[in-house]
Parts: C-alpha cells; sequence; structure tokens
C-alpha cells in the first residue's frame, strides 16, 4: 500500500484514505463549442500513460476531502513531491536530475 | 539447475543440430513412447532462437499470447512467413503467464459478442490445431449476482447473448449452489447470492501452454521468435509510413508493424508519436496451496470483487483487481488482494483455513469502453492490438486470427471491424464497461 502526503492536512497517510484522479493538468477546453472531434477525442480519451514520472491527480477522500497533484514514478510507484491544486506542474526533467544526485 | 540432466540443459542452452532437427516433430503416442526408452533425455527445443535478420515482411512487437497467435494465423492463414516476433523479455512471460485463465464470451454487445465468441469458436479444437495440449476444460463460468441490480443486468446479458446465438443461462440460487456445492447461499450473509449467469463451454486453459503452444506452430512455419530483443524505437519515412524497428539488436526492416504489447503499448507507440487512449493499471492475482479436487467450475463476483478456479495441479487460482493508480511496477497493494479473500471466505466458507502461497501483479492496458484497439492506426504500415484490459486471455485465438488478417490484407476483418483506434473520435464506444469482469 502506498504512504502518500497530503499537501493541505500535511501528514503522510496510507492509500486506502484517498483516491486516485487520473493524469493531472488536463484543461477543460475553454471554448467548447469549437473543438473539432479529434480535439475532443484527445481532450477526453488520450492520455500519456508514461513509464516513469508522472503527474496525477489524487483526493485525500477519507481526510479533507480536496484534490491534490502528485508527481511518482510509475515504475517504482515512489511519490517525488505533491504539490496544491492551481501551483504549476514541477519541471519533470529537472525532478529527474534531482532525484539523479 | 538441479533435477535437470546435463544433456538436456544442453540443448536449451546450446541449440545444437539435434534440437534443430526434432523441433519438428509432432507429438502423438509413437514420439512419447519412443522418447519413453531414453527417459524423456531427448526431446528437442519447440522452436528455434535465430538471430534477427535484416529484413521481414511483418515485425510482431510482443511475444506474449496475442502476438504469437498472429504470427501463427499470419503464417498459416495468410502465408505471410517472413515475419518476427520480438520480445523484450522472454516469451509469454507479461500478462500472458501471470492471467487466471479464464475463458468465456458472454460479453453484453454484439461487437463484442462476436469477437469472443470467435475465440471461444476457436478455442474448442485449438489443441488439435496446435499439436499442443492447452489443456482447455469447459467447466463452466458463473457470475454471481448479489442484488437486484445485479440480477436485471445478467438476466439482460443473458437475453443478449440468447439473442445472438451465445451460450449463456440464468440460474437461481439453489441451481448456482448444485452446479457448484461449495457456495454459500446462505441469507445472512452481507451480500446474498441471488442467482448467477452461466456459460457451461467457458472454462479455463492452461496459459502458459497457449503461449507456447502457438510459438511451436509458428516457428515451424518459418516465423522467428525473438527474444531479449527490445524495440527502442520505430524508424519512419518522409511519407511517415513505417521503415522498421530500432531494436537492442539492431535495425530491423519491415512495411508493416504489428504492436501487440499489452501494458506497454503507450510506450511503444509513443516512438512512432501516435497518441493512445490507454491507462496501464496494475492487475494481481494469487494461488493457494494445491488441494485434492473439490472445486468444480469457475465463479466470478463482479460485486464483492472475486473470481476463483481450481488449476489441474490443485491450486486455487484467485484474481483479485486492479490497483487505482496507473504503474508498471508488476505488483500492487497487498490491500487489494485481503478484499478478495475476504470476499472468497464469505462465499466459499470451507477455504477458510487456506493458505496462500503466491501473489502477483501484472500490468493491463486499459481503455475508456474496456474494449480492445484491434486494428489500423494514423501510421501507415503500423497496426496496432491493445487495450486488452483485465481480460485478453480468453480472447488469444481470436485476437490472433483477425489481427492476423489485419495485418496481411491491411483491412480489417468484419469481426475487428468495430474495434477501431478511430472510434474514440468518432463516438462509437464499444461500452462494455458494465458488462466486463471484476475490474471494471
Amino acid at each position: 500500500m502506498l504512504l502518500i502526503s497530503c499537501p493541505y492536512c500535511g501528514v503522510e497517510r496510507p492509500e486506502i484514505e484517498f483516491r486516485h484522479a487520473g493524469e493531472a493538468h488536463i484543461a477543460r477546453p475553454a471554448e467548447p463549442s469549437k473543438l473539432t472531434d479529434e480535439e475532443w477525442a484527445e481532450y477526453l480519451y488520450m492520455r500519456t500513460n508514461p513509464k516513469g514520472l508522472m503527474a496525477e491527480r489524487w483526493r485525500h477522500t477519507h481526510g479533507c476531502g480536496r484534490f491534490f497533484n502528485a508527481i511518482r514514478d510509475t515504475v517504482s510507484d515512489k511519490f517525488v513531491t505533491v504539490y496544491k491544486m492551481g501551483e504549476a506542474k514541477p519541471d519533470l526533467d529537472q525532478l529527474l536530475v534531482e532525484a539523479a544526485q | 539447475m538441479p533435477g535437470v540432466p546435463k544433456r538436456r540443459l544442453d540443448l536449451w542452452l546450446r541449440p545444437g543440430k539435434k534440437g534443430r532437427q526434432r523441433q519438428m516433430s509432432r507429438f502423438n503416442f509413437w514420439e512419447l513412447a519412443k522418447n519413453a526408452l531414453s527417459a524423456h533425455e531427448n526431446w528437442g527445443r519447440q522452436w528455434r532462437a535465430p538471430e534477427p535478420k535484416g529484413e521481414y515482411d511483418v515485425v510482431i512487437i510482443g511475444a506474449g499470447g496475442h502476438g504469437l497467435a498472429t504470427a501463427y494465423y499470419l503464417a498459416k492463414e495468410h502465408g505471410v512467413t517472413n515475419v518476427a516476433v520480438l520480445e523484450k523479455g522472454w516469451l509469454g512471460g507479461g500478462n500472458t503467464g501471470r492471467n487466471t485463465t479464464i475463458v468465456r464470451s458472454n460479453y453484453l454487445w454484439e461487437e463484442s459478442e462476436g469477437l469472443y465468441d470467435h475465440a471461444m469458436d476457436l478455442w474448442q479444437n485449438l489443441s488439435q490445431e496446435l499439436n499442443y495440449n492447452v489443456m482447455y476444460s469447459a467447466r463452466g463460468v458463473m457470475m454471481l449476482a448479489h442484488t437486484i441490480h445485479d440480477v436485471q443486468v445478467f438476466k439482460r446479458h443473458v437475453y443478449a447473448n440468447r439473442l445472438a446465438g451465445v451460450q449463456n443461462e440464468w440460474l437461481t440460487a439453489e441451481e448456482a449452489k448444485e452446479y457448484c456445492p461449495p457456495l454459500n447461499i446462505s441469507k445472512n450473509m452481507r451480500y446474498p447470492v441471488l442467482g448467477a449467469a452461466l456459460q457451461r463451454k467457458a472454462g479455463v486453459a492452461r496459459h502458459d501452454a497457449v503461449a507456447w503452444g502457438y510459438a511451436r506452430g509458428a516457428d515451424k512455419y518459418g516465423v522467428d521468435i525473438i527474444q531479449n530483443c527490445a524495440v527502442t524505437g520505430i524508424r519512419r519515412g518522409a511519407d511517415g509510413a513505417v521503415e522498421g524497428v530500432e531494436t537492442s539488436r539492431g535495425f530491423i526492416r519491415a512495411k508493416k508493424i504489428g504492436v501487440v504489447a499489452a501494458g506497454h503499448t503507450t510506450t511503444v507507440m509513443d516512438m512512432a508519436g501516435v497518441r493512445m487512449p490507454l491507462e496501464s493499471y496494475p492487475l494481481q492475482a494469487l494461488v493457494s496451496e494445491p488441494v485434492k479436487p473439490c472445486f468444480p467450475c469457475v465463479v466470478m463476483s463482479n460485486t464483492i470483487h472475486a473470481y476463483m478456479s481450481q488449476s489441474d495441479k490443485g491450486e486455487l487460482v484467485i484474481g483479485a483487481g486492479t490497483d487505482q493508480y496507473i504503474s508498471y511496477s508488476q505488483t500492487g497493494g497487498l490491500q487489494i488482494p485481503a478484499h478478495t479473500i475476504e470476499a472468497i471466505c464469505e462465499l466459499f466458507p470451507m477455504f477458510r483455513r487456506m493458505r496462500m502461497l503466491r501473489n502477483w501483479g501484472g500490468t493491463v492496458d486499459v481503455t475508456p469502453d474496456r474494449s480492445p484497439i484491434i486494428g489500423k492506426t494514423p501510421v501507415p504500415g503500423l497496426f496496432v492490438n491493445c487495450g486488452w484490459g483485465t481480460g485478453g486471455f480468453k480472447a488469444t485465438p481470436g485476437s490472433g486470427h483477425v489481427f492476423a488478417h489485419t495485418l496481411a490484407k491491411g483491412e480489417p476483418h468484419p469481426i475487428n471491424a468495430p474495434f477501431t483506434l478511430d472510434r474514440y473520435r468518432t463516438g462509437r464506444l464499444i461500452d462494455e464497461a458494465a458488462a466486463a469482469a471484476v475490474a471494471h
């Protein structure tokens, strides 16, 4: 079971308190009526599904109930960092360099 | 390697002339008797370990059941024998060797019924076809209903299946108990059994034997199965069409490439610049210690997340659910199998003191509508067979058969024509989300 830090509660809790909520930073289209079918498919269905560092959303369902973002390695399942909603996505390449040091 | 006679080990490690000659032999009573005289030490290699050639007509990425079946039918039905199957690890070492071996075809939508029942037809005679015992056992798959909603959904399945000529029938709780005596149909359970949908010709097959049988069959037709050969890139020409694959063992030229890489499909398709509607999740399974035959069929319960059968060796083979997060770790949280075990203990009280032996995970590629993608991609010459999610094993023969057709003709077989990548653009989804197995 994963141990996950909630950036709002500031504590590490077991995974069963949380709900995974998919890939992060997929912005809802500003003008939905202007989208082509390809763009809709891209927004609704196409996913990065990376093998390596991934930006994803979690919800602390059985805690504060808030959504937050995390960077996790999908091979080792280790969390690299967590950050609040609205904060910019960290530079994944930079994180890789830091992790190597 | 204790217990393996030295002579046999040599044959495996160094494919000599002897091994090459013997791989053509058919398995029959005469061969068995002949080999018994030499204490079964002289069975040869069943497929070659060739060096990759510079060019093939078709390169298939992934030597799991689906990839090997594709190669087999390409050679046998379409005469395309200049084929390589590239495998990063070892043959059948991914989800083919990790699934819970269940075979069934009682899906809801017509498109899926066509696809899975096509596979079911091929399962019936597969051992004879391959001259390899895949141990297909039509012991029946029973899907339990625990709520009014389950009852309505499963009855709808039964009616839809029977209209389409797919075997499926409704059982009351008592009839379910008669079919599977260990089942607890007490009214005191948290989720009592209200009935079940039963497909009698569904059952199990030996997963490794399926991969090995197809590998042997494909090799016999001259297909090169190249293990420990990771694809590192897909080279495309100025017109966008594929030219070949970069691998850890050099560049291999090919005008047609079939990607059958299960959980790693996104990783491979990224090399060609094609975005996929896939997410890769861990799916776990576990087996118990082996016991005497005591469990007659396959029982699945979507509602309380359990499915189980007994292998011919005697182990209870138990499928757990997917973990909630994307991962390529081939492992998952212990709470997932623990949850399944709780359900099993409730449904089958006689297994409460059973000890579990092994627990493992695979990486499954899940599509938004829980149906596979089999067909062309926007890149000319690049074909994909993926998205089987938590239930690809059952479709192995049918999947390989229609994908071979697609690769050979450049156009899909009528059975896989609806399973395009383009359906996510057109909106013609095949929504099996409610219909498929436990993790969906």
